[in-house]
């Protein structure tokens, strides 16, 4: 691996100091936490600089923690590739459960447009500045985010099931 | 900015409006889909028509919402695969794979050589199938039926395959955490071997039917055009992405299941467009025959799974016969055995390219989050881009070759 | 044609036979033209709609049942196909789709989804398009095989066939569509 994972550590704790915390390699992938204000700097940074050369966007989804301390019950977790040096790498971003807001990357990365959609549809995270945050899968009518962990799955109008013969009333399941 | 949010019928008409203010054009709206026949699947496009050119338009997705993700997190993982096969039916095998693949990479698990060439021949042979469709599709849109009657015999004959192999066609739920339920029996090898002799010729008619057709040709050229600086931008992977020159492709770039062994080319196009994406995948087919020749010459001896009792479940004549196997297999299938907790992302070369598997586990018989990172999704938002400025006729060629399914697509 | 050894054509219905007549039940002679020629509407979401694709190609070739003319207008179908899984968001449309094709007109439920939501138990999916549309055959299957999916046009050829030509005018099928909301 040309770029060393030291590398990207140092030069983003050079020009970013706290705003970048908890660098740790799970499996393959260099992971790190960055504060949800800094994220475009450190996104645009990490694409334009020489060395590292985050070129592509590979993927962004949402995450949801009840169990957390209020101001990280949301994280919105960026896959990022370097294509000529091969490497990933992982950024994670905690939301406050009061108010999830983050900017939206999608000036930077034209295809952040419909993932922060798809976000913001299962989780309710605002992405600020986003050119049209609007539900993307699931109907426009709709008021809840089904992604969030107190959303049940299973429709509960639905009249063909009957709880009590699989086992399940609203007690148990 | 704000416009944005408005449906498309009400911001076209404040457009149409002020166009027929401005210069007395004629402006007018056409909805396409979401039941299209020309669509292959359901994704609706209003556009903004100039007579027959488009002027811009917007996509709504969702019609075929189904909620994997949420699905996931309540399902123990090896009830995850049934998922896998329904997001790219075209392709299931390749999913399969790289779920179970994924799910080694958080278990630890080590498989066979054996298994990895196994799973090598099945993924390319479900890219076959899945470039057959997609090219001879976009042969019906531009006015080709023969080669999609002639083609999909052999994507028959693949589908014997797969029978032999899991005893289902389309959506296979193959293979379990470590390898295959089962040994291969000798009627795949039959039944591969007489497809990789009967396929070639056929696939060099189809061929020899389309590259050099003209009518194809013009209906195909320049059209739908991306650069690969815009592709890239917007997430292209696989082979609309390497149609646009940008030879990235996962199999080279991150090896998985041995790729590494194996010797092949990665096929890429100059403009981006409908043909260049065409040639890329009939190439592509190509190179995948290669690629299962490779793995049946140097299949290497060995068992058809991992050693990982654990995971893997106990033959059926110890669980009839033995207390420690059936409680095994009983705590197997009840999804009750040890998860470390852990994350991991995995990709995969899918049919469509990039597929992901981003998994969180806690400890528990679910996955926490599973997110997929779903190639069609991704790049189906460039559609209205590559289009504008076409004509009607045109998109229709331009999202066949794009081959969005639209299970995956939606999620 | 000519030339092959063996191919079934319909068999003639229950009548009297002579010297250059014919004489049998109308409804009989309805039934039979309206079976063998049933115009299929695919509405094909996911992947049951692959397996239709198969059935369509030169492989199963849905044309032996007289089928062979896909119409994707709806107002020229009499049979609609729902293959795979129909989201809420899709269920107007679906029902839109229905409402536009003209009587005589039968649907088959492709595939589990179609029939009952299938795996897809969740707060998007419609669990069964029965709760929209009426159906006449439901094929299980996920997704049906190709001979699953051509026997269930044969079942709704047996249906067709037996049909009596003032069914649908009667009260029943009012009340039916009534029950639906349709019309």
């Amino acid at each position: 691996m040309a770029l060393e994972t030291s590398v990207i550590q140092n030069k983003l704790i050079e020009n970013f100091g706290l705003k970048v915390s908890d660098f740790v390699q799970i499996h393959d992938i260099f992971t790190f936490e960055v504060t949800p204000e800094a994220i475009v700097e450190v996104m645009q940074f990490l694409k334009d600089d020489a060395t590292l050369r985050f070129n592509f966007l590979t993927d962004v989804c949402g995450i949801h923690y009840p169990d957390y301390e209020v101001s990280r019950q949301f994280a919105v977790v960026y896959h990022m590739h370097n294509w000529v040096d091969n490497v990933r790498i992982r950024i994670k971003c905690y939301l406050n459960a009061e108010n999830p807001e983050i900017d939206t990357v999608s000036n930077l990365f034209l295809s952040a447009n419909w993932q922060e959609r798809e976000t913001y549809d299962f989780f309710g995270i605002i992405f600020k500045g986003h050119p049209q945050l609007k539900r993307i899968l699931n109907m426009d009518e709709m008021t809840s985010f089904p992604m969030r962990k107190e959303f049940p799955l299973e429709d509960g109008g639905r009249t063909d099931k009957d709880d009590r013969f699989f086992g399940r009333t609203t007690q148990n399941c | 900015m704000s416009d944005l949010l408005l449906s498309p019928e009400k911001r076209y008409a404040n457009i149409i409006e002020q166009r027929r203010n401005e210069d007395g054009s004629e402006l007018s709206i056409l909805n396409l889909g979401p039941t299209h026949p020309a669509t292959h699947g359901i994704f609706q496009n209003i556009l903004l028509m100039d007579g027959e050119r488009i002027v811009d338009g917007e996509g709504t997705v969702g019609y075929i919402h189904r909620a994997f993700e949420k699905i996931a997190e309540n399902r123990p993982f090896y009830q995850i695969t049934v998922l896998t096969d329904r997001m790219n039916y075209c392709s299931a095998p390749i999913n399969n794979m790289g779920w179970w693949m994924t799910l080694e990479k958080a278990l630890g698990v080590e498989v066979p050589k054996r298994v990895q060439y196994l799973r090598v021949i099945i993924m390319e042979l479900a890219r076959i199938a899945d470039h057959i469709i997609c090219n001879s599709v976009l042969g019906v849109d531009t006015g080709a039926l023969t080669g999609f009657l002639y083609v999909f015999q052999f994507r028959e004959k693949i589908y014997e395959i797969y029978e032999e192999i899991c005893g289902a066609r389309l959506t296979t739920n193959m293979g379990r955490i470590g390898g295959f339920e089962r040994e291969w029996s000798p009627a795949v090898w039959e039944k591969l071997n007489k497809f990789l002799e009967e396929f070639p010729p056929i696939w060099q008619e189809f061929e020899n039917l389309l590259t050099r057709n003209r009518i194809f040709m013009d209906r195909t050229i320049n059209v739908g055009a991306i650069s690969a600086d815009k592709a890239i931008s917007y997430g292209f992977t696989g082979p609309n992405l390497r149609a646009a020159g940008v030879d990235y492709d996962v199999r080279i770039m991150q090896p998985y299941s041995s790729y590494e062994d194996f010797d092949f080319n990665i096929p890429v196009g100059k403009s981006g467009d409908t043909y260049d994406r065409f040639c890329v995948r009939n190439q592509e087919v190509w190179e995948s025959l290669s690629i299962i020749k490779q793995a049946l010459a140097k299949m290497p001896e060995g068992p058809y799974h991992a050693d990982v009792p654990d995971y893997y479940l106990p033959p059926k004549d110890d669980v009839y016969t033995t207390m420690e196997s059936l409680i095994w297999h009983f705590k197997i299938v009840m999804g009750e055995v040890p998860v470390p907790l852990t994350e991991v992302y995995h990709p995969v070369e899918g049919g469509n390219g990039e597929l992901g598997f981003y998994l969180i586990t806690d400890g528990s018989r679910t996955p926490y989050r599973l997110h997929f990172r779903r190639p069609c999704f991704i790049y189906y938002q460039a559609f209205n881009d590559m289009v504008k400025g076409q004509m009607l006729s045109d998109a229709i060629a331009t999202l066949s070759s794009l081959n969005v399914i639209a299970g995956e697509l939606d999620a | 044609m000519s030339d092959s050894p063996k191919y079934n054509t319909v068999a003639a219905p229950e009548g009297y036979a002579g010297e250059g007549f014919f004489a049998t039940k109308l409804s009989d002679v309805v039934g039979l033209a309206r079976a063998n020629s049933l115009w299929p509407l695919p509405f094909a979401t996911s992947c049951c709609g692959i397996e239709f694709m198969a059935t369509m190609a030169s492989h199963y070739d849905v044309a032996r049942f007289g089928s062979e003319r896909m119409s994707f207008s709806p107002r020229q179908a009499d049979m609609l196909l729902v293959m795979g899984t129909i989201a809420k968001k899709m269920a107007p449309i679906l029902r839109e789709v229905y409402e536009q094709m003209s009587e005589p007109k039968w649907v088959i439920a492709v595939g589990a989804c179609a029939s009952s939501g299938g795996v897809f138990d969740t707060y998007s999916v419609l669990q069964g398009i029965d709760k929209v549309i009426p159906v006449d055959v439901y094929v299980p299957g996920c997704p049906p095989r190709p001979e699953q999916i051509l026997d269930g046009i044969m079942k709704l050829q047996e249906i067709v066939k037996n049909e009596s030509v003032r069914r649908r005018s009667s009260d029943e099928y009012n009340d039916l569509l009534g029950s639906y909301n349709i019309k």
